[in-house]
């Protein structure tokens, strides 16, 4: 998303991203960047609440409007995932393994297969 | 920066980012906002794999299950009147069950709409834009869709985005 928001402003285009992961918009460098603590899947809050969606939005939009550089700018939105932490660090997940994931493990059981085997 | 990006991951995917090497871009591309909010087009992307049902086609989800390390770098189009009834959601590596009962987690048109009633934004443009985030290489969307993506806005006479990635 990074390189989109990147691309994007290299063309002339003003951005701001919602970033679950804001630490990686400064690394790769995306312009403005607002971090939300919300889990993947959320970035601007839960359905059905349009008023922590708007909050959300009118942060990213302020960061757009007054951020004065140099990029990489990073801004933090204030506020907490309102759901619970042990809930909702479960919930993001798909509801199968995304491939992967499923691929990460297939290799991990291999490799412990292999030591077992003494190859 | 307070927020901890890693907050909501399993320790093995934490630390697989956390030791992620990456290289520092050598350019930083800076465009400030040219007019003020209220006067200002605005387009929304994001890269929750959405497709609008039976107009284009969902992502090739069945290549990224035949190959893990692959993801479709290509683009959908989700217009400004966008209704949930229409939005197809397919991607891999989140739970698409939010955005199928409230598309504005993912991509927040109805809130942008609400803005621009209220003279908040001058405009939400009438095409904003899906991807899909799961990308190993981004190196096709820097050179092919993104630019593409970003003269389709240009002609729509789009000054900002807002990108909401999942």
């Amino acid at each position: 998303m990074n390189a989109l928001a990147r691309t994007f402003e290299a063309a002339g285009l003003s951005t701001v991203t919602v970033n679950m992961m804001p630490v990686w918009g400064q690394r790769l460098g995306a312009p403005r960047t607002l971090g939300v603590e919300f889990p993947f899947g959320h970035p601007c809050g839960l359905p059905g609440d349009a008023a922590l969606q708007t909050r959300v939005v009118r942060a990213a939009l302020d960061l757009l409007a007054t951020a004065e550089g140099p990029p990489p700018v990073v801004a933090d939105f204030p506020e907490p995932w309102p759901g619970d932490f042990d809930e909702w660090k479960r919930a993001w997940h798909p509801p199968q393994p995304s491939p992967i994931i499923r691929w990460m493990r297939e290799q991990a059981e291999q490799r412990a297969r292999q030591q077992r085997e003494g190859t | 920066m307070a927020v901890d990006s890693y907050k909501w991951l399993p320790p093995s995917l934490k630390a697989y980012f956390a030791n992620m090497p990456f290289e520092a871009p050598a350019s930083m591309p800076w465009t400030p906002l040219a007019k003020p909010l209220s006067e200002s087009r605005i387009a929304l992307v994001t890269t929750a794999g959405l497709n609008v049902r039976g107009v284009e086609p969902p992502f090739d989800y069945e290549r990224e299950q035949r190959e893990p390390q692959w993801g479709d770098p290509s683009y959908r189009t989700l217009p400004r009147d966008l209704r949930q009834d229409q939005v197809q959601t397919g991607h891999l590596h989140i739970n698409n069950a939010d955005i199928e009962r409230d598309f504005n987690v993912a991509i927040p048109i109805s809130r942008m709409l609400e803005l621009e009633a209220a003279g908040v934004v001058g405009s939400v443009a009438q095409t904003n834009y899906s991807f899909m985030g799961f990308q190993p290489n981004t190196q096709e969307w820097s050179a092919t869709y993104a630019p593409e993506v970003a003269r389709r806005m240009t002609a729509e006479g789009v000054d900002a985005v807002l990108l909401t990635p999942v």
